[in-house]
């Protein structure tokens, strides 16, 4: 009995998964099943692709490059540097209506929000309202961590002191007269960064929390006076700041500034002249930057991009293509697999 | 080991001396001269390598030894350092996470060394001690102890053997497990000490430890009261080594001379060396590529971060001023930083993860051999064992199987099978069926159920009863009652069903050959019983129940140049007879040739089954004839000169004109399946040595057994026999034979493609080459420089060339040499070793797999192999099926781990192009810890552990299939090419898919626009998909737990960015991901790239198997898509392994 026991507690478990014996589903890339499924890829991306080619192209935009580099360019004067508090204005002509919404976007280039020093150059407890930071700001904020007082800098960092500060107004010229397109600023950043990512410190009146801090170096006014005319837009969560603050991928980025969905402009800019007034602020040819505004319609898919659209419409005839010659290849082969 | 032999050289110096002097049993000895008891080492056995005192820092020392960790830990102390790109914990978590699992790894398999240590050195002992018995454990035996063995124990240390219970101060051990030759060997006592062991007063003074087995030098100073010291001399029959055991003795008292490390058997091990499986050493070149990979990176980067920079108004626009901190640096200081930082943001590239995964992967994989029950043996009740679990691939990849031929073919049973009687065939069926046993079989011989005359069989029975040198054994009338001993000790296949007096039955015979004692045996069954050699005469019990005496006048000695023996007896009715048995072509020719036909037929069917067959014949000497061969062997005795020859010349004179009687066929009984298992073996293109301690003849015969030799095998033999035929030097006639058989073999041969293909049936000629140890050490060690260097390669040549190779009369050692020797020849081929006793240790040791049988020859192999398996038969599905496996499973592993971090970081060094080369980790340093860790790493490991590519019943049927995988073929540098540029390939298109995209960064239906963690994240899911789907691809095994990881993590790679993204989390300094993924996943566009990567990756890889396809004659033996891009013939690597690292416990001890 003893020696009966023992056996059976050394003989190792008679268990599908110890005797590599589990139930497993073999699968085989048989051509049955590979030119089918590459005729149903094939046949799905091309779809998609029409779709999205179709998309893309009903999709208008209107490039504006105000960086006044070239003489003849109404803003030229501008870009020089020292010269202060500069207006420019760019006139520009819709041929047909731009349907809207519209989406009024800034674009910079050769600009890289994404370099690293840059990046971390940020303290995001100051930003999510806590007052301790305003005293001792991060110091992954350096340069900007305090200013030649050595007073802290509220928002620290690299990141909230080069915030885009051009500002522009679009008009339609009906009849010589000027006639300003409403822009709604609302809901131009995130939904999380505006409402739970960036906070302002529950101080009334807002200035108060900022009491021995000085604005960003660079900034004409501080942060308590982003929008004077909105609490709900001031501070941390002023939109175009929230904007900012988010880093674009990539060295040409565009960034949304406005929105038109108002009044005689919900449907669209009707055919017609305007004209857009620009306060330049902002240098760029230190790095040799380029500054343009884009007005786009954007569809399910977002703005225009004719990448993806193209890209299913190649892939998806390659996929049918592909099966045609595997078709040709197991004709010849005469699928010696299928019995 | 190697400290104590240190101490011993450095300390102990200024007795630095040759001898070492033993006071026996401690006692008072030499009170005359001031003797310092020298400090000798105890008996403790130590394999272990750590204690709990020492384990944390030996352990962190020897894994920081490894350059791999010690790479990761320098990554780690540059981010703790230099501002780098990302934080210390994403490389110092992998990290602690290896060292943790592989020192909690290491420390299991110590304690499990502990607890064997224990085993042995806990052992009971007796020891003598003042006329005391004490039961001591063995590893407290003291040089200098007397100790008392009983019968069947093992000698805990090397002894002097004092005193006996036999009468005549002998005793008898069994040293199969020390060099495999399971006969039973004779040791004396030293003279005139037997008598009182209490009142012994001697030193020994003897030679300090040395590991030949057969060389003992020695003297014994006896001290009586009153006369002057006796000086004896101790030689090799005196010593009793560890590791023999006592046979046919009931106990012995020995004193102990060497002790633990310093036993004979101790230094005849040679240290356990790291083994290092091929696998590694490809991921050792592998990383070399990875690591120049890594470091032109860094460096590419590097330069152009200063080319750039060197634009005007790029090195600092002034958005992005640098810190005070950072101007002040050196312009060098700041390009290394730079270097070092950038070597951190890819050090991804080399996974670290890896080595987690492939040390679970061998831990947890070895536990399919544990758990395989086929391999269970319910004989001894246990299955496979795994010693080692870093060499599981390696059983996928043998070239050469050294197998041990006592205990491992065959069972090491000898057992009389048939013989043949004036040409009529005598099977013995069934014992128990009649008395006399005789069964006439109708074989194709004997159509008729006839029989031989009465009187020929009895002729012959007779002279197999005489005609041996067998010795009773010490019978049970003596000392013990009886019936004490039902089982024979020499063989335990009985006798005992049979019906015969109660005393024979119990009768046990002792040989220097067992095959003596199964033919003895055999014509015991058949009526006539040997009773015993008394004074001359020896003593037969025949049929009738009567027992005849016969004087026995002359031995003639078996010799393997003769290959027979004779003895000349005296009948009682007064006739002198010659009886002569011996090989079947020293017979022949010295018999009526009339009779040899009918004989021939039989004994060469015989050796074909793989019997061992000897031939008796007979001769009646006339009076005149007796005193002429009397006269001249005692002539030949005496003489002084040339005494061997002499013999010899009457031997051949006395032994002519016999008649031959019959032939006998003995079996020694091979393990099961054993023929079926080197079949597949060879069949498998593994090349079989038998490496054996054993006479060539038997392991001629076994081999034939095995099919190892075929019938149509030309075999060459290279052994002292053939090199004393007619040449004057043996010198010269070796040289001509390997020039002989190298020309036969090697240049004639036709060009097969290279060692891999050889069929059962082709039609070239098969080759075994036989060799034997004294002829090896002319060949390794000729005495001419030049010479020995060709021979060796000459050696080799032939012996790759031959099917089987048989060495045989191998010392421990010569063993390991020819592996060594096999090891280190061009291509280093992958070896196995297998044996069951301590005779084959040094080269299951030396091969790069070695294995143990769980035989009946203790457990020293066991204990030193890397695997164990109860029967030879398991062989064949260790390798065929566990090894093949393994090796697909771990080269995928291998390869897909480089793979997936190259196309990991790929796209991370193309976005130093887009953000002025600043180090900008695209993705998230969660993402960066947590790909390795969590993301890609269960699919591996489960895909490495369950995936059957064949399925098991297929790579048992087709041996063949073996080959596929030989020499390495899927870690060559063609695979590894595919797999590189596969990574490339997926790398390329997942960031510029992404970056074409982003060209428009507004990708939501609201307009607002994507940063740059969005940029990352969407690379980032695009890439934990495409490589756990391009797995899901290879994976053509699916059980439930493939399913379960690969959705599983993919499933958990969604749910931890929603969650990871999900909350503002207080550690962290910047919310950068805070609903980066959810976001992510609201924009179409994001969904369709993402898609739209994936498939297009893994497109060109469909198409691949697809077109694969057709080509594949069976769908079900298809490989994996890369098996077939490296050559079979492809050289291996060469590379010094750079980042060399194994798990493997390199224990510096021995044992």
């Amino acid at each position: 009995m003893v020696k009966e026991e023992r056996e059976i507690a050394n003989r190792p478990d008679n268990t599908a998964f110890t005797q590599q014996r589990l139930p497993a589903w073999q699968p085989m890339l048989s051509a049955g099943i590979v030119i089918p499924g590459f005729v149903l890829i094939g046949l799905a991306f091309i779809g998609i692709g029409v779709a999205l080619f179709v998309t893309s192209r009903s999709i208008q935009v209107m490039e504006l490059d105000y960086t006044g580099v070239e003489n003849s360019s109404p803003c030229f004067r501008c870009s020089d540097p020292d010269v202060k508090n500069c207006m420019c204005q760019l006139d520009f002509s819709i041929p047909s209506l731009f349907e809207g919404p519209v989406f009024f976007y800034y674009g910079l280039s050769n600009y890289f929000q994404n370099y690293r020093r840059y990046g971390v150059s940020k303290d995001d407890d100051q930003l999510s309202g806590d007052l301790d930071s305003f005293t001792s700001p991060s110091d992954t904020c350096a340069p900007y961590e305090f200013d030649g007082n050595n007073k802290p800098i509220v928002p620290c960092g690299s990141v909230a002191n080069s915030m885009f500060n051009d500002t522009f107004k679009l008009y339609q010229i009906i009849n010589g007269t000027r006639k300003q397109v409403p822009f709604d600023g609302k809901g131009i950043a995130w939904w999380t960064d505006y409402n739970v990512k960036y906070r302002n410190p529950s101080v009334t009146p807002l200035r108060n929390a900022f009491n021995g801090t000085v604005k960003p170096l660079f900034w004409p006014r501080p942060a308590y006076e982003l929008d004077t005319s909105d609490p709900a837009n001031n501070g941390f969560i002023n939109q175009d700041f929230l904007v900012w603050m988010r880093r674009a991928a990539l060295p040409d980025f565009r960034k949304l500034y406005r929105r038109i969905t108002e009044g005689d402009y919900a449907r669209g800019l009707p055919a017609g002249d305007y004209s857009l007034e620009i306060a330049y602020n902002y240098p760029v040819l230190s790095f040799d930057g380029r500054k343009k505004v884009v007005l786009s319609n954007v569809s399910w898919m977002g703005g225009k991009n004719e990448f993806l659209g193209i890209a299913y419409l190649v892939i998806g005839s390659m996929c049918i293509v592909m099966s045609i010659v595997m078709l040709i290849v197991y004709a010849k082969f005469k699928f010696p697999e299928e019995e | 080991m190697l400290r104590r032999r240190l101490n011993r050289l450095l300390g102990g110096d200024e007795r630095r001396v040759d001898s070492r002097t033993i006071c026996v049993g401690h006692g008072s000895c030499s009170a005359a001269e001031a003797f310092i008891p020298p400090k000798f080492c105890d008996n403790r056995v130590v394999s272990s390598k750590y204690t709990v005192w020492n384990f944390l820092p030996k352990n962190l020392f020897e894994q920081f030894r490894r350059i791999a960790n010690f790479y990761f830990l320098i990554i780690f102390l540059v981010q703790v350092i230099v501002d780098t790109p990302t934080s210390p914990v994403t490389s110092g978590l992998p990290l602690f996470f290896v060292i943790t699992v592989t020192a909690i790894k290491q420390g299991y398999e110590d304690w499990l060394r502990h607890k064997a240590d224990n085993e042995v050195n806990k052992y009971p002992v007796t020891v003598l001690e003042n006329g005391q018995r004490i039961r001591k454990e063995s590893e407290k035996i003291k040089v200098g102890d007397v100790v008392e063995v009983e019968e069947d124990e093992t000698f805990p240390c090397d002894l002097i053997l004092l005193q006996s219970s036999r009468d005549d101060g002998t005793c008898f051990v069994t040293t199969a497990s020390l060099d495999g030759e399971s006969n039973h060997k004779t040791h004396y006592t030293v003279p005139d000490t037997e008598k009182d062991l209490e009142s012994l007063n001697a030193t020994i003074e003897c030679e300090q430890p040395q590991p030949d087995l057969y060389k003992f030098v020695g003297r014994m100073h006896i001290d009586k009261n009153d006369q002057v010291p006796a000086v004896r001399s101790l030689g090799p029959e005196n010593l009793l080594l560890k590791g023999a055991t006592l046979k046919n003795t009931q106990k012995i008292c020995g004193v102990a001379v060497y002790t633990g490390m310093e036993t004979k058997m101790a230094l005849n091990y040679q240290g356990k060396s790291q083994k290092r499986s091929a696998v590694e050493k490809s991921i050792n070149a592998f990383l070399l590529v990875y690591l120049c990979i890594l470091v032109s990176k860094a460096l590419v980067c590097t330069t152009l971060k200063y080319v750039w920079q060197n634009k005007p108004g790029q090195d600092e626009p002034w958005y992005n001023q640098k810190t005070e901190k950072e101007k002040d640096t050196n312009l060098y200081v700041k390009m290394f930083t730079d270097f070092l930082s950038f070597m951190v943001l890819f050090n991804f590239i080399i996974p670290v993860s890896m080595y987690v995964t492939v040390e679970m992967q061998k831990f947890l994989g070895s536990y399919f051999i544990t758990w395989d029950k086929d391999f269970f043996d319910p004989e001894i009740n246990e299955g496979a064992l795994v010693n080692t679990s870093d060499l599981n691939e390696e059983l996928g990849q043998v070239e050469y199987v050294f197998t041990d031929k006592t205990g491992t073919l065959t069972q090491n049973n000898m057992e009389f099978i048939e013989c043949c009687i004036d040409g009529f065939q005598y099977k013995y069926r069934d014992a128990s069926s009649e008395l006399d046993g005789f069964c006439v079989t109708d074989g194709p011989v004997s159509k008729l159920q006839q029989k031989a005359g009465r009187e020929r069989e009895e002729l012959f029975l007779r002279a197999l009863c005489l005609c041996h040198t067998v010795k009773l054994k010490e019978s049970t009338e003596r000392g013990q009652g009886q019936g004490q001993r039902l089982f024979d000790q020499v063989d335990g296949l009985g006798v005992d069903g049979e019906v015969l007096h109660s005393t024979l039955e119990q009768i046990g015979f002792i040989s220097s050959s067992p095959d003596e004692v199964a033919l003895v045996k055999g014509s015991m069954r058949y009526g006539f019983t040997f009773l015993g050699l008394e004074s001359k005469t020896m003593k037969i019990l025949n049929r009738n129940n009567d027992v005849e005496l016969y004087e026995l006048l002359h031995v003639l000695n078996f010799d393997p140049v003769r290959r027979r023996m004779s003895v000349i007896v005296r009948s009682e009715s007064g006739d002198t007879l010659l009886f002569c048995k011996g090989a079947d072509s020293s017979i022949f020719p010295r018999v009526r040739q009339e009779e040899v036909e009918r004989i021939r037929m039989h004994v060469e069917r015989n050796a074909t089954e793989g019997y061992r067959t000897l031939c008796v014949a007979y001769k009646v000497l006339s009076a005149e004839e007796y005193a002429q061969a009397d006269a001249g062997l005692s002539e030949a005795r005496l003489a002084l000169q040339d005494r061997e020859e002499k013999l010899m010349a009457v031997y051949n004179q006395v032994e002519t004109g016999m008649s031959l009687i019959g032939a006998t066929a003995v079996e020694d009984r091979l393990q099961e399946e054993a023929a079926e298992t080197m079949e597949a073996l060879q069949g498998a293109g593994i090349k079989v040595w038998v490496l054996t301690g054993d006479k060539m003849e038997t392991a001629k015969s076994t081999c034939y057994a095995c099919r190892l030799f075929q019938r149509n095998t030309e075999l060459l033999e290279l052994t002292v026999r053939t090199l004393e035929d007619g040449q004057p030097s043996r010198e010269q006639r070796l040289h001509d034979l390997l020039v002989d058989y190298h020309k036969k073999v090697v240049q004639d041969a036709p060009p097969v493609k290279a060692g891999v293909s050889r069929s059962w049936s082709s039609a070239g000629q098969d080759y075994g080459f036989i060799i034997d140890g004294a002829t090896l050490s002319m060949v390794l060690n000729s005495s001419s420089e030049s010479n020995s260097c060709s021979y060796k390669n000459l050696f080799l040549q032939i012996c790759q060339n031959c099917t089987t190779v048989l060495c045989c009369r191998m010392a421990p050692l010569q063993k390991a040499q020819i592996v060594k020797l096999v090891k280190n020849s061009k291509g280093s081929p992958i070896t196995l070793s297998i044996g069951d006793g301590a005779n084959d240790v040094s080269m299951i040791l030396e091969a790069h797999v070695g294995i143990g049988i769980k035989g009946k020859e203790g457990r020293q192999a066991v204990r030193n192999s890397d695997y164990a398996i109860p029967k030879l038969k398991h062989l064949k599905k260790l390798l065929l099926a566990h090894g093949h496996l393994y090796y697909v499973r771990i080269a995928h592993l291998v390869q897909y781990f480089f793979y997936k971090n190259l196309c990991f970081i790929l796209p991370q060094f193309l976005y130093q192009f887009f953000c002025g080369y600043s180090q900008q980790p695209l993705y998230d340093a969660a993402y960066l810890t947590m790909y390795n860790i969590c993301f890609t790493s269960m699919p591996i490991l489960a895909y490495s552990l369950l995936e059957q590519h064949i399925c098991i019943e297929v790579l048992l049927d087709n041996a063949t299939l073996y080959r596929e995988i030989g020499k390495n073929a899927m870690l060559q540098w063609g695979p590894f090419l595919y797999w590189t540029l596969l990574g490339v390939f997926h790398g390329l298109l997942f960031f510029f898919g992404v970056e074409l995209l982003f060209c428009n960064s507004a990708l939501q239906d609201n307009g607002q626009v994507f940063g740059n963690w969005s940029f990352g994240t969407i690379v980032f899911t695009v890439l934990v998909f495409t490589v756990t789907l391009k797995l899901a691809l290879d994976t053509r095994h699916w059980t439930w737990i493939n399913h379960f990881v690969i959705w599983g993590s993919l499933a958990f790679y969604v749910f931890f960015s929603f969650f990871w993204g999900g909350i503002i989390w207080p550690f962290l300094r910047q919310q950068r991901l805070y609903f980066v993924f959810a976001n992510m996943l609201s924009s179409v566009s994001a969904w369709l790239v993402i898609i739209l990567l994936i498939v297009l990756s893994l497109l060109p890889e469909i198409l691949l198997v697809v077109f694969r396809n057709p080509r594949r004659p069976n769908p079900r033996q298809k490989k994996p898509a890369q098996s077939s891009v490296g050559g079979n013939q492809s050289p291996r690597s060469s590379a010094r392994p750079l980042l060399m690292r194994t798990f493997s416990d390199e224990s510096n001890m021995v044992i």
